[in-house]
């Protein structure tokens, strides 16, 4: 594979993709064709980018570099363990998504190219290997999320998106400023670079880089109090941009923990530790308990995914191997199960118009297959074992116990509640009797939607029973990220008591 | 030195002047109706000047001390070109259709031009005033150049009141300079303060000359003309104010305060600082209540000119190659946004308010794409050129240590993302609204295609322009 840019193919083939729905004057089915297969492509292309990924290495592979911009800021794109498998998800996803949108009638040549250039900014995002190129793609992803949220989402659409674009914007403005601090110490922006010299940042100006950082990942993650743009944007959105907000978008802001935080700040990381993780747990308990109490199945979901964020958080600030694992492991199947509870939320809201829970109930008299599948989803959603969920929240939560038993206790409540929560809703939902005269003639599947929900139960089982795979690319980069960290903290200790 | 040297050394200048001249004449003797071809004429006159600009190599002083030909005067000067050159392109359908179609208008178009020139190659205080009145006599008239329109000709007239007010204050500025240092020369200016001489009267002089140079890139507090002067003016010459003048006092604003008062850093970085906060908040604010988008533009270009005042207030080639940067992407951005405005007519009638953009984007999809680009560049959303614009200048003062100056920027700069981005959700989101003439000339959709490449294509070509101004701008710091 030496001298293709596989990253660079990935990441702009939708781009592609999105010129040709423009150049083509076809109709609006043409469009989804072009889209369904530009996505499907990549996906495969993301499969050859993970087969080929060398998992015995901690260092970035398939590295492209050019100068740019006239300076040494360069266009540098490169994965690692880390960043490899969200390329895989993202690229999984998309193409779920355009099959996903078949009821969407209006402006579908837009709504295709919305979504192609979404990707292409969220894969960038994953691959880049310096800051500025990274906030370009970060912060790129607002506009067309803007424009999905805005044009194609239900009645309070304007709303939930100015306040998804605001608040996301206000904290990446943030980062921006630590961006340009970095580069002016350093005097270099790419990631490597940084994380090989080891720049050391003083402690006071790594504690205002952390906050800055740490604003923009926690509004994107979300995190607790800066989360409620979250519920509206969901309920809001259409299925796929809901599936992409919670499958890929929110895995930026965790990412971003690990990518830089972790690594580049470790001594302000540990500092705030003890902030990340009360923020968390109230995130793991209160967004739960808010879950418990609404009407909305969207919301209900929204909710129970910041709380599942706030397990991510809370393994990646214990700084172990496990912790880490376990967050990253967390955010991949949480993509999964998030996002295909979005689509079940899509299939009935498609056939009854309605995201009312009291509005539904014994599903499981017509639409078997259904139910199934979203009990699969559910129990994922709750960490059952066997399932993907639950290998990253006992992962979480025990390097959490290693770290602090009452971390893990109160975390552990938060799983608690979560059964409640979805095994409720998924009571109400889908038993009781089928008392509703509208839903007398509701009809099960069909073939494009089985096609891809069965996919999704695929893949959360098939990670929950083996998860192997994502651990063997994920090893070495979780081990060289923990070093990384340790030296840094312990060098800023050598310096305290020389 | 001969004066044969000195005018090859200005010979855009004295192309200028002569073409003005030529054309006035040739006007008064074919009158309107042959407004179209010196229209053009003046176009092919800007870009030829424009070409002699970039072929004149740079000197440093000439005609002793009292100009300066260097890099960051031939930038500017290729930028006060280019963007007069396309206002002159855009208006001409407008000006016709309104029956405005005087031939003065290029005359004074190219007489400010020349004023401009001088502004951005002044090396002495005399100069300086001689350039920017100039500049600004030709505006006033221009202003006002719909003399049958109470609203335009009461822009005309506060612009002009106003705008006598500035040049009295910069006037008095620059007598007091003169009294305590004995020259009018940068140079020698430079000289003296750097000495450390630097009396509590020179102190004074640079706070009324710094004034006086902030009414004429309207920063808050002297911003107040623009609102009304910008939605009175006829379209085509607001999209005037809004490029190339704005471009000419910004560079003599970054000329003055850093050829001649480098040894004043901290007594200027703390006025520029000021006026750059209350641009950008102001800026931000203000916008969010207007609608009628002429109006809206001219707190955008408040907004705008605080933002670029952030890169001078580092007062570092940085800092200057970021005001260099961020003036280039302004003036196409502001073109674009303008020639867009100028395709907004239903009938026979122009219409301004930002409502009537209503679902633009079903009627007319290329046209609300363009619209959709150059307000997110204005909003500094990557990977748009409006974003790169603010990085460099908030780069520059981040490196200079300002970091409370560039927190509060960058905050303001979420504020005003809001009011942009509430044009493309009407654009995009509302029910569409009748929609507008179909036909808006093939040089206007030219000039908001061509904008509209530039500013989403700016990623991937930026390196020859930020490598120019980078050199401009090392041509202001010995």
């Amino acid at each position: 594979m030496q001298g293709v840019p596989l990253l660079s193919i990935i990441t702009f083939l939708p781009v592609v993709g999105a010129l040709l729905i423009l150049v083509v004057r076809g109709s609006d089915e043409t469009a989804r064709l072009i889209a369904l297969v530009t996505t499907a492509v990549d996906f495969v292309l993301s499969l050859v980018l993970w087969v080929n990924f060398d998992p015995s290495t901690a260092d970035f592979q398939f590295l492209e570099s050019t100068l740019w911009l006239g300076g040494n800021i360069t266009y540098k794109m490169g994965v690692d363990g880390i960043s490899v498998l969200f390329v895989v998800l993202t690229a999984f996803l998309m193409p779920i998504c355009i099959l996903a949108s078949a009821a969407i009638h209006t402006r579908i040549r837009e709504y295709m190219v919305a979504f192609l250039l979404l990707e292409t900014l969220m894969i960038g995002v994953f691959c880049a290997l310096d800051l500025v190129v990274f906030y370009v793609f970060f912060e790129g992803g607002l506009i067309p999320m803007f424009l999905i949220i805005g044009v194609w989402g239900g009645a309070r659409r304007v709303y939930a998106t100015f306040k998804f674009f605001l608040y996301t914007l206000l904290g990446s403005v943030l980062m921006l400023l630590a961006i340009l601090a970095i580069y002016i110490q350093a005097g270099t922006s790419d990631i490597v670079a940084l994380y090989e010299g080891m720049y050391r940042f003083p402690p006071e100006m790594q504690r205002w880089l952390w906050l800055a950082f740490f604003a923009s990942f926690a509004v994107k993650l979300p995190m607790w109090p800066v989360h409620t743009w979250l519920p509206d944007a969901h309920v809001e959105a259409p299925t796929a941009g809901s599936v992409i907000l919670a499958g890929i978008l929110l895995k930026m802001g965790g990412y971003g923990f690990l990518r830089f935080s972790l690594p580049m700040f470790p001594q302000a990381s540990v500092e705030f530790a003890p902030f990340v993780f009360t923020l968390s747990l109230i995130a793991i308990v209160y967004t739960s308990l808010v879950a418990l109490a609404q009407e909305d199945v969207k919301k209900l979901i929204a909710y129970s995914s910041v709380a599942h964020m706030g397990l991510v958080t809370l393994g990646a600030f214990t700084f172990s191997i496990q912790g880490i694992d376990g967050a990253i492991f967390q955010m991949l199947s949480h993509g999964i199960v998030s996002g295909a509870l979005f689509l079940c939320v899509g299939v009935i809201y498609d056939r009854m118009h309605t995201r009312e829970i009291a509005a539904y109930g014994g599903l499981v008299h017509r639409m078997p297959m259904y139910a199934a599948c979203f009990m699969v989803f559910t129990l994922a959603n709750v960490g059952l074992p066997g399932t993907s969920g639950f290998v990253g929240e006992f992962l979480t939560l025990l390097a959490a116990f290693r770290f602090n038993t009452w971390l893990a206790i109160i975390g552990t409540t938060g799983i608690i509640l979560s059964a409640a929560y979805a095994l409720w809703l998924y009571r109400r939902v889908i038993f009781e009797v089928l008392d509703k005269p509208s839903l007398q003639s509701i009809a099960d599947l069909d073939r494009r939607e089985a096609f891809f929900l069965i996919t999704l139960v695929l893949a959360t089982v098939w990670f929950g029973v083996y998860p192997k795979p994502v651990f063997d690319v994920t090893r070495a980069s979780t081990a060289h990220l923990v070093q990384l960290h340790q030296q840094g903290v312990s060098v800023a200790t050598a310096e305290v008591q020389p | 030195m001969n004066i044969a040297m000195e005018a090859a050394n200005i010979l855009p200048e004295l192309a200028l002047a002569i073409g003005a001249m030529a054309l006035l004449m040739l006007g008064a003797f074919v009158g309107d109706k042959h407004q179209p071809l010196l229209t053009y004429l003046a176009v092919g006159l800007l870009v030829i000047v424009g070409g002699l600009v970039v072929a004149t190599p740079s000197v440093g002083a000439a005609f002793n001390g009292a100009l300066f030909i260097d890099d960051f005067a031939r930038f500017v000067k290729v930028l006060v070109l280019g963007g007069a050159a396309l206002v002159l392109i855009m208006g001409q359908s407008f000006l016709k259709r309104e029956k405005l179609g005087r031939f003065e208008f290029p005359v004074l178009v190219v007489l400010s031009v020349l004023g401009m020139m001088v502004m951005a190659s002044a090396a002495d205080f005399i100069t300086l005033y001689l350039g920017m009145e100039l500049q600004s006599l030709a505006l006033y008239v221009l202003a006002a150049f719909d003399r049958d329109n109470v609203r335009s000709t009461e822009a005309g007239l506060k612009y002009f009141v106003l705008g006598a007010l500035s040049s009295g204050m910069m006037l008095y500025g620059i007598s007091l300079i003169y009294g305590f240092t004995g020259t009018t020369s940068f140079t020698d200016v430079a000289m003296i303060v750097s000495a450390g001489n630097l009396s509590i009267g020179l102190i004074f002089g640079l706070v009324f000359l710094i004034a006086g140079l902030a009414f004429k890139v309207a920063a808050v507090p002297f911003h107040m003309w623009t609102p009304d002067v910008y939605e009175g003016a006829p379209t085509p010459i607001t999209a005037f104010f809004a490029a190339s003048p704005k471009v000419a006092a910004m560079a003599l604003f970054a000329r003055a305060v850093v050829e001649a008062f480098p040894g004043a850093l901290d007594e200027w970085r703390q006025i520029v600082i000021f006026i750059s906060i209350l641009s950008m908040v102001l800026g931000a604010f203000a916008a969010i209540g207007q609608n009628n988008i002429k109006r809206l533009m001219a707190y955008s270009s408040i907004a705008n000119m605080g933002y670029i005042l952030v890169g001078l207030a580092a007062g570092t080639p940085e800092g200057v190659q970021g005001v260099l940067i961020y003036l280039a992407i302004y003036v196409v951005t502001n073109i674009g946004v303008f020639a867009c405005i100028l395709g907004m007519r239903r009938g026979a009638n122009m219409v301004e308010n930002i409502s009537d953009l209503s679902g633009l984007a079903q009627t007319r999809p290329g046209y609300a794409f363009a619209f959709l680009i150059l307000m997110f560049s204005l909003a500094g959303i990557p990977p748009m050129a409006g974003f790169f614009a603010k990085f460099y200048v908030f780069l520059a003062a981040v490196k200079a240590g300002l970091y409370p100056l560039a927190v509060i920027g960058v905050v303001a700069s979420v504020v005003g993302a809001y009011y942009y981005v509430r044009i493309v959700k009407i654009i995009y989101f509302d029910e569409p609204a009748p929609a507008f003439e179909s036909d808006m000339g093939a040089s206007l959709a030219g000039i908001i295609t061509a904008s509209g490449v530039f500013t989403l294509f700016f990623l991937l070509g930026a390196a020859p322009l930020i490598t120019a101004a980078g050199a401009a701008a090392a041509s202001l710091f010995p």
